[in-house]
């Protein structure tokens, strides 16, 4: 075992080995594992963000989904309810139309009896009268006898 | 010193070659404070460098998206060491993990010295004329004592960073002992002061010796491995014994030396940074 002055220059070389890793090395090579590390970390955060989001938008599709069914149906519901409306309506239209239409068959064919009756009237009073003019020419006198003539008309 | 281009002798000149670093000043002997052990140092720097070179160029490609297999490689040995650190160590020094990281790979590129065939490179530098090699620098104790020795004394340095200098020197004569009235305060204060230095000392030295002990016995018997193969004394079957004993023995031990090449850097490592840890926490 000889200690001589080679103990301080190796410690010397020593110093420069570890002064040039401190400086030059280490933060470089700790540097890229550090970045590495938060890149992999980053990473899996946002793939578990983006797995979060998924399941978000599945739910929220699910929901739309199952909205836009309910709705459809309602308006399918609505919209029958409103064809059978339509379909009631046309029916009370037409019952009321064809009641209408009878009424007024009805009064016109009356009318036409009432006015078939009168003219008939009126033919058997002139007959009537004319009858009697005949029988009676000799002694009743028109003229004078008008009031009883007309009286006679109007109860034939 | 002409002696030493021959063959060696014996085993024990063989051995004693081996375990001499190379000398700037071969005059002076070895242990002269003003000695410097070139080999040590060369391949200390060099292999530094190509940790450097290495992980530079890891951090200069660096790329979030699409790391190469050899980014990979680099960014498990940061993991590895910036696991340990963020476990052991609570401090706000940004400078412990760096330190641990190059301890760990200096040491262990340092320690893996040890693989190459412990005659190859004092053949080489041998052909240029020089004489003495030793490959592993980590089982040199100035190599050992002077990595040792800094992280002690930057554990002292962040000891005083997070405690403040008055915190730290309160702390260094009132722990391990407390005591609570003043007049057992001053008395324990030598014993604490004593036990803190011998604490401090101990952890330099023992982290020193564990790993320079390790590597030295390592190169040591890769060395008695390579004398069952000199022996050659042509196509015989004691020699042949030898060969094959060699053969044998050296792949076993390297592989086994795989194990602890890797395990004292990290035991290294982890013990700088549990020694920088335990000087910013509270006693």
């Amino acid at each position: 075992m000889n200690i001589n002055a080679s103990l301080f220059l190796q410690a010397l070389v020593f110093a420069v080995l570890v002064l040039v890793t401190w400086k030059f090395i280490w933060p470089p090579l700790m540097a890229t594992l550090d970045e590495r590390a938060k890149r992999i970390a980053d990473g899996l955060s946002a793939a578990d963000r983006a797995k979060h989001d998924l399941e978000l938008a599945e739910k929220r599709a699910a929901e739309e989904l199952r909205k836009a069914k309910s709705q459809a149906s309602e308006i399918i519901a609505q919209a029958e309810k409103r064809a059978s409306a339509i379909v009631e309506e046309a029916k009370d239209a037409a019952r009321v139309e064809g009641d209408r239409l009878i009424a007024g068959a009805k009064a016109e064919v009356d009318q036409q009896v009432h006015q078939a009756k009168e003219e008939l009237r009126q033919h058997v009073s002139a007959l009537a009268l004319a009858g009697a003019e005949k029988i009676l020419r000799k002694e009743v006198d028109a003229a004078r006898h008008a009031d009883l003539l007309a009286t006679l008309k109007a109860e034939l | 010193m002409s002696a030493e281009h021959h063959a060696p002798a014996n085993a024990t000149e063989y051995i004693s070659h081996h375990l001499m670093n190379l000398r700037a000043n071969p005059a002076l002997e070895a242990t002269d404070p003003n000695n410097i052990h070139l080999d040590t140092f060369w391949i200390s720097l060099i292999l530094g460098f190509v940790f450097l070179a290495v992980f530079g160029l890891a951090a200069r490609r660096a790329s979030v998206d699409k790391p190469s297999k050899f980014q990979l490689f680099i960014e498990l040995i940061i993991e590895l060491v910036d696991s340990n650190v963020k476990d052991i160590f609570h401090g706000k020094s940004k400078l412990v993990a760096p330190l641990a990281l190059t301890v760990f790979v200096w040491v262990v590129l340092m320690n893996a010295m040890d693989f190459l065939p412990v005659d190859l490179l004092p053949k080489v530098v041998a052909l240029f004329g020089i004489e003495y090699l030793k490959v592993v620098p980590t089982a040199d104790i100035n190599q050992g004592l002077a990595m040792s020795l800094s992280v002690v004394l930057l554990s002292v340095l962040l000891g005083i960073q997070a405690k403040g200098l008055v915190g730290f020197v309160v702390e260094f004569f009132t722990a391990p002992f407390h005591a609570e009235g003043a007049v057992m305060k001053i008395i324990l204060i030598p014993i604490n002061g004593a036990m803190q230095l011998i604490e401090y000392g101990s952890r330099g030295l023992s982290l020193a010796l564990r790993l320079v002990g390790n590597m030295f016995a390592g190169e040591l018997v890769f060395m008695l491995i390579a004398l069952l193969g000199m022996g050659w004394t042509g196509v015989n079957p004691g020699s042949i014994l030898g060969a094959l004993g060699q053969l044998v023995a050296g792949s076993a031990w390297a592989i086994f030396h795989i194990l602890i090449v890797i395990l004292q850097a990290y035991i290294f490592m982890m013990l700088t940074i549990v020694y920088c840890g335990l000087a910013v926490e509270e006693h």
